[in-house]
């Protein structure tokens, strides 16, 4: 009995002790990002002084590891500068430090920084920036409009940490945002968040040129698609493939890898995914105090940023998109990670088979409705017009419509070697499919083109059309030339 | 001796580059931004009175300059006074006298308002104040859509080494010539919009706040001169920025 109670006694001891443990862990949790830092980092003392480091994107400043506040001198020059945008196109940039986006701030929480915005003597413009991680009037644009040729000073204490955006905010500010004046700035928490293998910057922005996507040369801004929102490109890091090919960003089986995610807009807000991957954790909205678990996709908002973190399993091409499709696949907001290592076949085993499928009570679909089939093409000229309605239909939404492809993804069909090479293959190509590594132009790709189920008529005009377009050999491909091809595959197993 | 022979070059091609002012006629136009005065809500309300006046047919080349420094030494690069003109001024000279090649005909940048209306007052004239500038560049409303995609497509090109020259601008409705395109232009007043108290008391002039008040938010050019404006102070020069002169004697 008295035995009894004692055990009793503890058990309810234990919960007791579980409950304050408990608290004890929300109240931390709270102290860590709550408004009370404020009042805390307002009177964390500051203790000497050092330059601040900055990197160009992709890269991000090593963690800060002192154990106390400092005051960090910052210098940002603003630079117009020409440069790319897509392959072919250029653009009279605006950014802070040369490139787009701006380059990357690291302080520590309770930190005074000591901010100077250098515009550079041959800018046409004036230029401010506002740092949303400022508390004051503007984040910083009220005291720092700056004519070319000058500098502007001010300071601010970091005061509450997380990934915020900074951007230009003189007006015209969508204009300003609009040619790339935007980077992050991150106040790292007074306890980091763990130490991973990999730390990448990567920004969103949305750009408005006056001809449409993919029309060469200098584009200038369009006032009226900035007012539309209709923006002609959508990129990470300030241009087309600037995170792909031999720029994609590099991982191995095993390594962890954090995104500092930024979205300078300035009018888009983000559906930020990672193909092939699932977020461990996700800090929502660059709030590094409340992270969240097992996400597909986060939103990032204009003018707002996100942390995002992941293992990598398997090996493979992890492409980063804006999960708002028609961007990623027509207007370039497309990135890679690279991930080398050894296969995991339980975790992904990769295509085992691929076998006809035959459902139930139905005979094998050879063509969809042949009876809406247009006819067959009398004339040559006949029959590359029924080819594009055909490429318009299958291909173009990888190909383009200007048959260039996406770099680093699509390869081109445009003057493209493999294409004009061998006839015969290309047949075999539509009609089997191909995967793997693949050389066009000098570019390596690796990717996969599905079997297309076209009829012989269908593959004739669209290849003809291909070959009438963009520059090509302008060969004529009729049905009896894919009928010949055809012949020559072997059979689909059963 | 390069001196001589630079000041008689200025001299001739200055002469040919000053085909003298453009009168313009009284009238009115509706500021950018409300004057304090004028704030009231309709637009009609907003518009400014602006009497006959005459502006230079271009902006001021740098020969023309030239020829003021040579009788104003204390304009030369070499003795302005810092609190008149800062670090850049004359940037692109190579000395007090002195031009680079092909320079003559083109607009004068790098130079201080002081300096500015130093050489319009030697003129006996002054800088246009921002309404007269603004008025003559809204041009009577003449051809305000293809006007502001002109301005934007100068301000959004990278800038050259070298600017064009002053004659190479087409002339506006009034004839006034390179109001847009070349340079950015000192105004006598260019301070008095948007600093002060009003700026105070409207809350302040950036990211959307600027909008607040702006008579169309749509007019991106004006926002961008405008911000030119409102980040000068009057000892500062830049390289795209110069000016003309105007009058108002009849």
């Amino acid at each position: 009995m008295l035995l009894r109670e004692r055990k009793l006694t503890r058990s309810r001891s234990l919960i007791c002790h579980a409950v304050g443990i408990g608290l004890l862990i929300l109240s931390t949790a709270y102290a860590a990002g709550a408004p009370d830092s404020r009042d805390r980092n307002i009177k964390d003392p500051v203790i000497g002084s050092e330059p601040g480091v900055l990197t160009y994107a992709p890269d991000i400043p090593a963690p800060i590891t002192r154990n106390h506040a400092t005051k960090v001198v910052i210098h940002l020059e603003v630079k117009e500068v020409e440069s790319r945008l897509a392959d072919g196109v250029s653009y009279t940039f605006w950014t802070f430090g040369g490139k787009v986006p701006g380059k990357f701030i690291r302080v520590r929480e309770g930190d005074l920084v000591e901010f100077h915005l250098d515009n550079h003597p041959d800018n046409k413009m004036p230029h401010n920036i506002d740092l949303h991680a400022v508390i004051g009037q503007g984040g910083g644009a009220a005291s720092s409009l700056t004519a070319p040729g000058h500098s502007s000073v001010f300071s601010f204490k970091a005061l509450v940490p997380g990934l915020y955006v900074y951007h230009c905010a003189t007006a015209p500010v969508a204009m300003h945002v609009g040619n790339g004046m935007y980077g992050l700035i991150y106040v790292q928490p007074r306890k980091p968040l763990p130490v991973v293998t990999h730390e990448y910057y990567v920004m969103q922005g949305d750009f408005y040129t006056k001809g449409g996507n993919g029309e060469q040369g200098l584009q200038p801004f369009s006032m009226e698609k900035a007012l539309a929102e209709k923006p002609e490109y959508v990129v990470f890091n300030g241009a087309v493939g600037s995170l792909t090919g031999a720029n994609a960003l590099q991982a191995k089986v095993g390594d962890t890898i954090r995104l500092f995610v930024g979205n300078g807009g300035p009018n888009l807000t983000s559906s930020f995914h990672v193909i092939g991957e699932i977020f461990d954790t996700v800090w929502p909205e660059g709030n590094t105090s409340a992270p969240t678990h097992n996400v597909q996709t986060t939103m990032i908002p204009a003018g707002g940023a996100a942390i995002v973190e992941f293992k990598i399993n398997v090996p493979g091409t992890f492409l980063i998109v804006d999960h708002s499709l028609e961007r990623a696949f027509n207007r370039g907001a497309l990135a890679q990670i690279k991930a080398t290592g050894p296969e995991n076949k339980l975790v992904y085993s990769g295509k085992i088979s691929d076998e006809i499928y035959l459902p139930e009570g139905t005979g094998i679909r050879v063509v969809e409705q042949p009876s809406n089939a247009p006819p067959p093409a009398a004339t040559a000229a006949e029959r590359v017009k029924l080819g594009e309605i055909v490429f318009k239909t299958n291909c173009m939404a990888c190909h383009q419509e200007n048959g260039k492809g996406i770099p680093g993804s699509f390869p081109p069909l445009a003057q493209s070697d493999f294409l004009n090479a061998n006839k015969t293959r290309a047949i075999k190509t539509v009609i089997g499919g191909k995967e793997g590594p693949l050389t066009v132009n000098g570019e390596k790709y690796d990717g996969a083109m599905p079997a297309w189920t076209l009829s012989d008529e269908e593959i004739a005009n669209v290849l003809s059309y291909a070959y009438g377009s963009w520059g090509n050999s302008g060969k004529e491909v009729t049905p009896s030339d894919v009928k010949a091809a055809r012949a020559e595959l072997p059979t689909p197993a059963h | 001796m390069r001196f001589f022979f630079v000041l008689a070059f200025a001299l001739v091609c200055g002469g040919a580059a000053d085909s003298g002012m453009v009168r313009l006629p009284a009238g009115s136009y509706t500021p950018f931004y409300a004057r304090e005065s004028t704030r009231i809500s309709t637009p009609s309300s907003r518009t400014v009175t602006v009497g006959a006046f005459a502006l230079d047919r271009f902006p001021v080349t740098n020969a023309q300059f030239l020829v003021f420094v040579a009788s104003h030494p204390e304009w030369r690069k070499s003795r302005v006074k810092p609190i008149f003109a800062d670090a850049h001024y004359l940037a692109r000279w190579p000395g007090d006298l002195e031009l680079r090649d092909g320079d003559a005909g083109r607009p004068v940048t790098n130079v201080s308002w002081f300096a500015a209306e130093a050489y319009c007052n030697a003129q006996h004239e002054s800088l246009p104040t921002t309404d007269q500038w603004e008025y003559a560049l809204a041009d009577g409303d003449r051809a305000r859509v293809s006007l502001r995609q002109q301005i934007l497509s100068w301000y959004g090109r990278p800038n050259s080494q070298d600017l064009p020259a002053v004659q190479s601008a087409t002339a506006n409705g009034y004839g006034v010539r390179g109001l847009v395109g070349l340079v950015w232009e000192w105004t006598l007043d260019f301070n008095s919009m948007m600093s002060g108290q009003d700026l105070r008391a409207s809350g302040a002039r950036f990211c959307g706040g600027a909008s607040i008040g702006a008579a169309d938010a749509s007019d991106y050019a004006s926002f961008m001169r405008h911000a030119m404006r409102e980040s000068l102070k009057a000892a500062y020069t830049t390289s795209n920025l110069g000016f003309r002169c105007a009058s108002n004697s009849p």
